[in-house]
């Protein structure tokens, strides 16, 4: 069942992106862009990572995909007016690019694959950290020890975009 | 590859996730190739990035929990990356009238 499951994200997701690089429609690809996040959120959530989850739907799914629809009405893009697909050449070029570096990547990928049924040991470590310091405290616990300087650095990151922004977008001389 | 098999480690639901991080972000690269409309490429890094993310949360099954404070730091530069290039292409919008990227050819020859 679980395993059926997981197929169904992986799947929904796969076919999700493919949509939504071929859509004409911006807005349709933002849609279809939040269903990719959701069922990738689902496969994090068998991945034993309940928190990267839900801060996937809340951050992607919500507030970035939610800034984009604003940009594209912004612009006045929310209609298929004119087919922005490069010419055969760049088609080609690109769907050969695109194959020979999955085949790479999916040769070294099934190097190391076993067809075994792993599922039950795979994660064991991860449910036992979540079974002592709670699924929010086994992120939380390192950021906030190892890793706080980085967190503060991050911090000062939006900051510096935050700025950025208010500073991009304002109308000159206005 | 590396200790314990390679992959073997990541159970079955890892190595399918590894592998859907390889297709979406192949899917997301050739939609940066195709694209001429300046706001599809910016989500197709979008998802690119995702399938990064992906790949940090299958491998952290197996290697502790860095992958997800990593994907988290992904998501936090993300989040700037995804507000400045909007504020970007709105700038260039009020400049060129278009979302064009063959069109923006002040630094290109």
């Amino acid at each position: 069942m679980s395993d059926f499951l997981f197929y169904a994200f992986a799947t929904g997701s796969v076919l999700g992106a493919i949509m939504m690089v071929t859509r004409r429609n911006p807005v349709s690809a933002v849609i279809l862009l939040v269903g990719v996040f959701f069922s990738v959120s689902g496969m994090f959530l068998m991945l034993d990572a309940h928190y990267i989850a839900a801060i996937n739907v809340i951050l992607y799914g919500g507030a970035i995909m939610v800034l984009f629809l604003f940009v594209i009405m912004l612009l006045n893009q929310g209609h298929a007016t004119w087919n922005d697909m490069r010419g055969p050449a760049t088609t080609l070029l690109a769907g050969s690019a695109g194959v020979a570096f999955l085949a790479v990547l999916s040769h070294r990928i099934a190097d190391g694959t076993t067809y075994a049924p792993t599922v039950d040991q795979a994660g064991q470590a991860l449910r036992a950290q979540a079974q002592e310091m709670g699924i929010i405290g086994m992120v939380a616990r390192p950021l906030f020890t190892d890793y706080a300087i980085v967190l503060q650095v991050t911090g000062v990151l939006l900051l510096a975009a935050m700025v950025g922004t208010i500073v991009l977008a304002r109308k000159r001389g206005g | 590859m590396n200790e314990a098999g390679g992959l073997a480690a990541l159970g079955l639901h890892g190595q399918i996730a590894v592998f859907t991080s390889a297709v979406l972000f192949v899917i997301g690269a050739i939609g940066v190739l195709m694209r001429r409309n300046v706001i599809m490429v910016f989500m197709c890094i979008e998802l690119m990035l995702t399938a990064g993310n992906v790949a940090l949360v299958a491998f952290s099954r197996a290697h502790g929990i860095e992958g997800h404070i990593m994907v988290f730091f992904v998501m936090a530069v993300a989040a700037a990356e995804a507000a400045v290039g909007l504020a970007i292409i709105v700038a260039i919008f009020r400049h060129y009238g278009v979302v064009d990227l063959d069109r923006f050819r002040l630094l290109r020859w």
